[in-house]
């Protein structure tokens, strides 16, 4: 029978850790089809393919040269299809590079693509579930074609210690045949690095509510208390405070954090299609009223200048007690 | 230059979104369609093109019912210079089959850049750009926040976690858009008033399926009752001590 692909993602040589959700993913379903899970890496070389048996990788595909330390579309395309033969699935992140590389094999493949996959099952056709209409339904869709290339989010699937063996494999890595389409030259990194807040455990955003600029930093340093990630709504976002990437909601990032604090955010409809999937969420809003708090499993209400300040404190004296 | 912008309806944001009497689709009746948000930064963008060109002719193409005509005036009445709808009943969320009917139809056109948004708010697929690139084999760049375009070479640069990806690439290519690379602008009066004039031309097409069926359409669970612990700083305490103890999430 064949195998299921997961095409893992690398960062500096070193697999991330949203690739090993994306292996229990494939393992949950190879175990329910009775096939092996085969992971894919595509890295420069020197890639640490280390331990990914233990996440459920019976054998480790490596595609290794230092022309593929940046993601380079084109080519990672080419080299996961090619890579993905007659698999009966492959499975992606849905981080910025598998929601490029994802569409790219199914259209390579000739095969069907979803992305957002929250659940997955069978045994012969696959059926899964995935939001639509920002979340606002579930559409769940059966598909009857192989091999199929499904994407998940991240934080939808633990990853599970499966302490399969993991061998690895070297594939060839095509020289580039086609002329170069398009190359990644170069990626800018800010000077301190930040947690994405679509990758981060914990995320703290602040709203409207916060009425200066300069007043934004009781939201980072809760953020920065947590070990979590800083949000923002679109409102301060397009008012300049913020930078888009930390924009959370439809036309921002979807998040599905542990714990999701919403600072002075009223609860937009927009907003609660990037957060409403967050496993526990607190708002800190002054209006009793705000829609926020319909989805808030815990909520403040007060002043988010005199709140805020008071959590960091005291979850500072949590984690140093 | 030529460029195509790709253009889908789909319910405004702010729409109730009900489930129909099959389980399988939504109500339509009563609800509110728009031109889909992030093709609105791609139809800006074939503007801007244009614009700093000095010339140029901007195409929008939909595919979709008779219904989508509506959605492609708004392009036209931004500026946009003609339409083509592809006339095609689409059923479940099915990207290959719209990107290789979409790929048949830009071939013929032999466009210089093609626009997308980066997905559709209806489906959220996030897809039928880069399957259209790899169908015709052209370069791509998807969610792109930034575009410079010189001499038949583009620098596009792409948000990723932790940074910023700059892809260089060579016309003709495929680009979809990311929010923040533009203001889209509101169509002026002038501008819808042109736009009823403006050609918009009808194609029947047929949809090749890829082998997918949406089987039921559900409303997401509800949370579970959240609680308001109390008010003010003074609450915090009760607070931490739930998200500690209750949540065990700290
Ligand atoms: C097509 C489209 C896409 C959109 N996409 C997004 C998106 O991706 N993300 C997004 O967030 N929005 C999005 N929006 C915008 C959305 O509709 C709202 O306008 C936005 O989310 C509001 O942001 P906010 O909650 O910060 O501000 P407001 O709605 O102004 O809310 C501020 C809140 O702060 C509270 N407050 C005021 N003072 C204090 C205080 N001192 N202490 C505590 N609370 C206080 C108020 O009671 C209020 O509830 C989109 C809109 C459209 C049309
Ligand atoms: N039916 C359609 N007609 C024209 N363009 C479409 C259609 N569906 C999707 N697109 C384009 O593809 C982008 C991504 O859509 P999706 O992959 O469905 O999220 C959209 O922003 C549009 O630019």
């Amino acid at each position: 029978m064949a195998a299921i692909l997961a095409v893992l993602e690398q960062r500096n040589g070193e697999v991330k850790r949203v690739s090993h959700e994306v292996l229990s993913a494939a393992r949950s379903l190879a175990d329910g089809m009775g096939v092996e899970v085969h992971a894919l890496v595509i890295g420069p070389g020197g890639t640490n393919v280390d331990g990914l048996g233990a996440f459920g990788a019976d054998k480790v595909l490596v595609a290794a040269d230092d022309s593929l330390q940046l993601y380079q579309a084109h080519r990672y395309a080419y080299i996961a299809a090619s890579a993905a033969g007659d698999c009966s699935a492959v499975l992606i992140a849905g981080t910025s590079m598998g929601r490029d590389l994802g569409p790219r094999i199914a259209a390579r493949m000739g095969a069907p693509y979803f992305n957002d996959v929250k659940s997955l099952e069978g045994s012969g056709e696959i059926s899964i579930t995935r939001p639509m209409y920002s979340g606002k339904a579930i559409a769940t869709v059966k598909i009857t074609a192989s091999p199929c290339v499904l994407s998940v989010p991240p934080n939808a699937f633990a990853p599970v210690e499966a302490g399969k063996a993991g061998a690895v494999e070297e594939v060839a890595v095509p020289e580039a045949v086609e002329p170069a389409r398009a190359t990644t030259v170069n990626v800018k990194e800010p000077e301190t690095a930040v947690l994405d807040v679509s990758e981060s455990a914990i995320v703290v955003s602040g709203g409207r509510g916060i009425k200066e600029e300069s007043d934004f930093k009781v939201v980072e340093e809760l953020a920065a208390a947590l070990n979590g990630a800083v949000g923002a709504s679109r409102a301060v976002v397009d008012n300049g405070w913020r930078s888009h990437s930390e924009q959370v909601g439809q036309t921002g990032k979807t998040v599905s954090p542990n714990l999701y604090i919403a600072l002075g955010i009223s609860g937009a409809i927009q907003h609660l299609a990037g957060m409403r999937g967050s496993k526990v969420i607190v708002a800190v809003n002054k209006d009793p009223d705000a829609p926020i708090f319909k989805v808030a499993d815990y909520g403040i209400v007060g002043d988010v200048m005199e709140v805020a300040p008071r959590l960091t404190e005291e979850v500072k004296k949590l984690s140093e007690g | 230059m030529k460029i195509a912008v790709c253009v889908k309806r789909v319910p405004d944001t702010e729409a109730r979104i009900k489930v129909g009497g099959d389980g399988k689709s939504i109500e339509e009746s009563g609800v509110k369609f728009v031109l889909n948000p992030f093709d609105e930064y791609a139809v800006e963008e074939a503007l801007k093109l244009k614009e700093a060109a000095g010339g140029g002719e901007i195409v929008v193409i939909s595919l979709g019912t008779d219904a989508n005509q509506e959605t492609m005036r708004t392009a036209l009445a931004m500026g946009a210079d003609k339409g083509i709808l592809l006339k095609a009943e689409v059923t479940a969320p099915d990207s290959l089959a719209v990107a290789k009917a979409l790929a048949a139809e830009l071939k013929a056109g032999e466009y210089d850049l093609v626009l997308f948004g980066k997905l559709a708010v209806d489906d959220g697929c996030h897809a039928v750009g880069p399957m259209v690139a790899e169908l015709m084999e052209l370069p791509c760049v998807s969610s792109i926040s930034s575009l410079e375009i010189a001499d038949g070479k583009g620098t596009a640069e792409r948000e990723i976690e932790g940074g910023i990806e700059v892809v260089e690439f060579s016309l003709p290519a495929i680009l979809t858009t990311e929010k923040g690379l533009n203001e889209p602008r509101y169509p002026a009066l002038k501008g819808i008033m042109m736009a009823k004039k403006k050609p918009l031309e009808t194609k029947e097409v047929t949809l090749e399926g890829s082998g997918v069926e949406l089987t039921a359409l559900a409303y997401p669970p509800e949370r579970k009752e959240g609680r308001i612990v109390g008010e003010g700083p003074d609450a915090v305490p009760a607070l931490v001590d739930a998200l500690k103890n209750e949540a065990k999430v700290l």
